[in-house]
Parts: C-alpha cells; structure tokens; sequence
C-alpha cells in the first residue's frame, strides 16, 4: 500500500491575532507549526502503514521553510517528503493549490502508484476545506471527508470501510480504492515519536520539486491561477448579553431549579 | 545496535549550543538534545549579550544575529521610595562597530545560535527531554532521553542543562544540590513601546541601547537587583531577589515586578506600554564556593550547569560560552587521543582556573554569603544615600557644615559609626 499525506504549514492560531484596524491576519513573529489536523492524517497513515504494510509519502506545497512540516511527518513516522515549493506558486488560492498537490501527486504516482491519499479536514489559517476535495476531483477519485475512523482496508480487493463524522450521526461507508480522506482529530491520538524518528527527521532533507519537475500550466498557479479574492476576515462580534442567575453561593439547590426552569420556558433543554 | 556519537550535549543554550557547534566544526558527530519546542523557547536573560565572548566562538555574529540594540550607556540607579540616586556611563566608543554589548531575546538569539551549530554539523533533537545518564563501570557512556527507544550512546557527555542542574546531581558532581540561598528568582515582563517613545525617553537615536539596573527600593530592600533595558520595540523589565529572602519575607516575584513597575521613578519610562510576554527563571547566585566538580569519567558540566554566573557583573551568558569553548577544546583534545576519563577530562578544569571564570568568582566567593545575612546593606544604604542626596540638594538657608551634620546624625541614628565601618571594611573585603 502508498499512502500520501498532504500536509500544509501554518501559523499557530493560538497565537495568531486579527488587526483590528486592518481586519487582516497578524502572522509576524508567529511560530509556524503543522496543521493540526495534517498531523493527524500522518498518524493514521503511519498506523496504517504498520498494519498493512507499504510506505507513507507526505507532500507538501509551500515556501523552502514548510520542509519543517516534512520534517515533522518523518518524526511520526513517514517514509518520506517532498516539497513543492517555487516562487510561481505564490499567491495560489484552493482552486490553484489543488491543482499543484494534483500535479505533484501525478508525478509521484509515476513512480509510485498510489492507494490512498489523506488531507487535514481543513487548515486552521483558512478554514476553507476545500483543497482535499479539489485534489479528489482533479484525480476523479473518491472523495471521503471528515473522517473519524478506519474500520478496515481489504488488501485484495483493494476497499476501505470507514466512518464520516456527521452532525449528530455517524456514517458507516467503503469505497473502492484508490480514494481522497480528509480526516478530523478525534481519528487518533498522536504518538511520542520513538527517539529513532526524531533523529531520522533531524537529519532529513526533503525533496523539493519546481515548475522544473512537475508539468504545471502557469495560468493555472499562483496568483495567475487563483480567482478567489478576499474582501474582509474579520473576528466574529463578541456574543452579547447573557444572564447571571444570581444566588449560587448561598442557595444552589434553588439556583439551579431557577436556572431549569429557564432553560424549559427557553426551549434550550426539553421537559420529559 | 545504536549508533555511537562523540559528543552528546544536554541542553541548547549559550554552553550547549557552543560546545556543540565547536565540536561538529572540528569534525566530531555531535549530537544536541533540547527539552523545548525550539533552543530559547524557555530560556530567558535580560538580557545583555556581551560581543567580545560570542566572537570568540563565531566571528562576526553581530552581522547577522538577531539582536535588538546596542548598548552604548549603562546605569546604576538607587532607589528609595520617592527618588532615585543615579550614576551612569555614556560612550561613542561603544556606538560603533564591532560594538560592545547587545540587548537581545533568546528565544530568537539561542534559535539562530543553534541553526549555526546544525550548519556546522551537529544533529539538533528538540522537544526531548534528557533523563538520566547511562553507566558503565563508573564510566558515563551516554543519556536516557523521555522518548521510547530513547537511549544514545557517545564517548563524553556534557552537562549545559542550566540552572535546574538535574543531571549534574545525578552523576554525583553537586552532592548536596542546591539550596536556597544559592539561587535567586528572576521575573521579567517584555513590555512593547514605539521606537520612538523609547528612543527619547531613553535619549536614544535609531539602534542605540541603554541599561538601568536598579537596587534599593526596586527590591523592596532584598538582595537582588532589577533592571530596565531597551530593545528595538520594547522595553524587558525584570526582577531578581535571592531565593532565601523571597521565601522569608513572603513576598512573591510577582509582586515585586508590579511593585518596581509602579514606582513612582519607574512608571513614567514605562508609560504607555503593553505587556506581551511574561517570564520568569532561576538564576545561580551561589558563586565559587557552590561551583560543582566539573567532570568525571565521561561527562563535563558547562555553563549555569556549573554555577558560572557573576551576579554582580550581570555576567552569564558570557561564561556559559567561554567554558562551553573551553570543554570543546578539551573534547577535542581527548578525542585525538581517544581517551575520556576523569584525567583526559581534567584538563577542562585546569583551563577554567587560568580563565576569567574561576578568577572572577574566586574575587567575590565571599560576596553573596555576605549579602545575604546583611538585608540592610541593600535597604538601609539605599535609603540613607537618598535621603542624604535630598539634604544636599535643598536649598533652605542651612549653613553646609549644618547640613552634613546633619546627614551624619541622620546616617548615625541608624546604624552606629562602628558598624558603619564595618560594613565598608567587609563590603570592601568581599568586592575589591
Ligand atoms: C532574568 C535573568 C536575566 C539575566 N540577564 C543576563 C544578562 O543580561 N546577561 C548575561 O550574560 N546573563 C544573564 N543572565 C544569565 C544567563 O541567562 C545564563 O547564565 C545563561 O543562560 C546560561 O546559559 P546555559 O547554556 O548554561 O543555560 P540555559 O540558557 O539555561 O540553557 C539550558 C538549556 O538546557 C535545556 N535543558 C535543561 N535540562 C534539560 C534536559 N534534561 N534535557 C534536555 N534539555 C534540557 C533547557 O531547556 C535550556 O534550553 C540572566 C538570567 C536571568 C534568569
């Protein structure tokens, strides 16, 4: 089996601020780490791995410091990395980024075919979630999102089944490989990576592929290739209001009968 | 079969980084271990980073360094409740290239410090914790590292692990550990200013950098000292107090920032900025006589490790990567001959004494112990030179012979002329 995980390089949100001025991001001086839920899909590439046997590609699309991100997946556990990473790229919006991981992913299949492809559900810097389904598109394979467990992978028969996190269900369903995942954090807890690892990793250096190595028409990447624009990014207001129901300290019992019974005359909780 | 190295360094600050990049710059398989995200992510110092030590391990870094600004004026600053007693060196001198001292941030200072060792060679593992050391036969053969398949193997092992010298105490070289009055507790806020706003309250212009310390009343009269110094964009200001008198006096560290923050001298600098980072670390204050046995079979200790700090000086930064160059030099001196025992590893300890490190905390062994149980030197002085400095400085119609009478009854009332002499005759004891 080949599994290759698209992993992307942000800024940690938690520290991440919105200029109130401006409306735009502040990313200066913000450390860089890898996509949360791109760690968790490398996770359960490597389990996987381990499982069936095979290999884990990751491949990321970036500027020549996102070989951190690569670096990171080596520390998990992945075979092995490969940047995509030329200054045409800049700029790229979902649609133009899709197509480069596409491209990228192509050139890797010649050599190595691929079972499985998994992306992060979405990136925390953008939230878009819509890159993981553009590459399933452009490949016309499956596309499986919000992945929250593998049940199995049939080897033979090359099928997976799995379960998609809904709102308030669960979908059990297989699909014939191979196929696109986009997986969300509860997939898996992420291991201590093995001392091992850790050295793998420090000494790691990717392979970083250009315009010079994958076939990439340039109306089609960058800013040339992205007709997506951005108007406004703005924190959401502040919630309003809200209501103290006051006496918790003396009188808990009563406070709490006080504060059910708004929550029935509100509709918020239902009476029996 | 894991892999052996030659060099196994715990921990990525000034001694580490150091040791690490001078042994893999010689050819030797280094390999670094730090605990945090990246080298610096925990460290902290005021900090002034003093040029002349770091060019002796790279040449020309202040070309290229993150550095904040340079220093061209140091002030002392004595403060009682109301006022202040200043004094101060301003010079050109220090204004042009190479320059003499920076401000600096380690967590920028020590991630790009580290990359320089990684350029030269060494292998940087972060984010892993060094647990213990590996034995054999009174022999250190390598460290246990907190991650599963954990264990590395390397002819020496230095100890650059900082202040919280866990391992040294485990090899057996710091028996006793540390106590209280061997450390003091440092806080310090990063607080953001406009350049501007910096630059002429400070009497700066673009680049240049001053550096207030301050005693007194800025320790509420504990030993210790605070200390006020500019970057490009924001001011870092701290505290430090011996741990022992922190702990007596129920006074928390907190505190006394907010205390030094709000003086009334103070606050004026500080007008209008924002806090963005809070920090807090120890520092070891403990000098020559809490210095541990810097060797064994197999091991060195280097840096705060090694209680390598001259807290009167402000100096540390310094002495972690003069010994951590010291212990590469003997590494790789050892290595040539492939020994690594106690008596290859010894000649280490014979180039610290003949360096500034042991002869500077040789002059003040005494000092700290002296401090220490005279709280009144840095309360009482403080107070009475301020006090002195108001008499002298009003204009009232008094005759001067009635007014130094009068400084000397106010000095007197306090403490006797006996044990006033005293005081200077041991002050001078332990300092000169
Ligand atoms: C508030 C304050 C202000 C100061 N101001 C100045 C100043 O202005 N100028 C100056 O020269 N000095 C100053 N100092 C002193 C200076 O910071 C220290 O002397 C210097 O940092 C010592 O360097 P080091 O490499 O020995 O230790 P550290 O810088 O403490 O580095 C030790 C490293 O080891 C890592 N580590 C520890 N244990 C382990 C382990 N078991 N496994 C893996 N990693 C580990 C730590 O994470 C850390 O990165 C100041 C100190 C403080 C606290």
């Amino acid at each position: 089996m080949h599994f290759v995980v698209c992993v992307k390089q942000v800024p940690d949100s938690s520290e991440v601020r919105v200029d109130p001025e401006t409306n735009t991001l502040i990313r200066e001086g913000v450390p860089s780490i890898i996509n949360p839920y791109d760690a968790h899909a490398v996770e359960e590439a490597v389990r996987l791995k381990e499982k069936y046997g095979g290999k884990v590609t990751v491949i990321s699309m970036g500027p020549p410091q996102a070989e951190e991100v690569i670096r990171k997946s080596i520390q998990f556990g992945a075979d092995e990395g490969i940047l995509l990473s030329d200054r045409k790229f800049a700029g790229s919006d979902t649609l133009a980024t899709s197509y480069v991981l596409t491209q990228g992913i192509k050139k890797l299949a010649e050599r190595e075919p691929f079972d499985l492809i998994f992306c992060g559900k979405q990136a925390i810097d953008g939230d878009t979630a819509q890159v993981g389904p553009g590459i399933a598109a452009r490949l016309k394979i499956p596309q499986l999102t919000y992945v929250l467990n593998i049940e199995e992978i049939n080897v033979e028969e090359k099928t997976i089944k799995l379960h998609r996190k809904l709102e308030g269900m669960r979908e059990v369903i297989s699909a014939k490989l191979p196929a696109l995942l986009t997986v969300v954090q509860d997939l898996n807890e992420l291991r201590y990576a093995p001392l091992p690892n850790m050295i793998r990793a420090a000494r790691y250096r990717p392979q970083v592929w250009t315009t010079e190595n994958i076939e990439v028409e340039d109306d089609k990447i960058g800013l040339n290739g992205s007709p997506t624009a951005v108007r406004k990014i703005f924190a959401p207001p502040e919630r309003e209001g809200g209501e103290i129901i006051p006496g918790g300290q003396e009188n808990p019992e009563e406070t709490a009968r006080k504060l059910v019974e708004r929550l029935l005359k509100e509709e918020i909780i239902a009476d029996k | 079969m894991s892999e052996k190295y030659d060099v196994i360094v715990v921990g990525a600050g000034p001694a580490g980084v150091t040791t690490a990049y001078l042994t893999a710059k010689a050819g030797l398989k280094t390999i670094l271990f730090e605990r945090g995200d990246h080298p610096g992510a925990k460290n902290v110092m005021g900090g002034v980073l003093y040029r002349k030590p770091t060019e002796d391990v790279i040449a020309n870094f202040w070309k290229e360094a993150p550095l904040e600004r340079h220093v061209i004026e140091q002030n002392l600053w004595i403060l009682d409740k109301n006022s202040v007693v200043k004094a101060g060196y301003r010079t050109k001198a220090q204004d042009q290239e190479p320059y003499n001292a920076f401000t600096v941030f380690r967590s920028r200072f020590d991630r790009w410090f580290a990359q320089k060792a990684v350029e030269a060679g060494a292998l940087l593992i972060t984010e892993t914790v060094v647990e213990d050391l590996i034995w054999d036969n009174h022999f250190v053969v390598g460290v246990k590292t907190g991650r599963p398949q954990g264990d590395v193997y390397g002819s020496v092992v230095v100890l650059a692990e900082g202040v919280n010298s866990m391992l040294t105490q485990k090899a057996g070289l710091q028996k006793d550990g540390l106590n209280t009055a061997q450390l003091a507790v440092a806080v310090k806020e990063v607080i953001a200013l406009d350049k501007e706003k910096i630059e002429s309250r400070f009497n700066l212009e673009e680049g240049q950098g001053a550096t207030i310390e301050l005693v007194g009343d800025a320790t509420m009269g504990m030993m210790g000292t605070a200390f006020i110094y500019t970057n490009t964009d924001s001011l870092s200001v701290g505290v430090g107090a011996l741990l022992s008198q922190v702990v007596r006096q129920k006074i928390n560290p907190n505190e006394l920032l907010e205390h030094l923050k709000n003086h009334p001298i103070v606050r004026p600098l500080l007008e209008g900025g924002e806090t963005k980072e809070y920090l807090g670390h120890l520092i070891p204050e403990g000098g020559y006589n809490a210095i541990p046995k810097v060797y064994t079979n197999g091991v060195v200790v280097v840096g705060d490790a090694a209680q390598f700090v001259n807290g009167i000086h402000r100096e540390g930064s310094n002495m972690a990567m003069i010994s951590g160059k010291l212990a590469a030099e003997t590494i790789i001196d050892a290595h040539k001959i492939g020994e690594f025992d106690e008596r290859a590893l010894s000649h280490y300890q014979k180039k610290l004494s003949n360096s500034f490190i042991i002869k500077d905390l040789k002059k003040y062994q005494n000092a700290s112990g002296f401090f220490e149980t005279n709280d009144h030197i840095f309360s009482l002085y403080p107070s009475l030179l301020n006090k002195a400095a108001e008499e002298f400085t009003t204009v009232d119609n008094v005759p001067k012979r009635e007014k130094q009478r009068r400084i000397m009854e106010l000095v007197t009332s306090e403490r006797s002329k006996l044990e006033i002499l005293r005081d200077i005759y041991r002050g001078w004891r332990v300092m000169g």
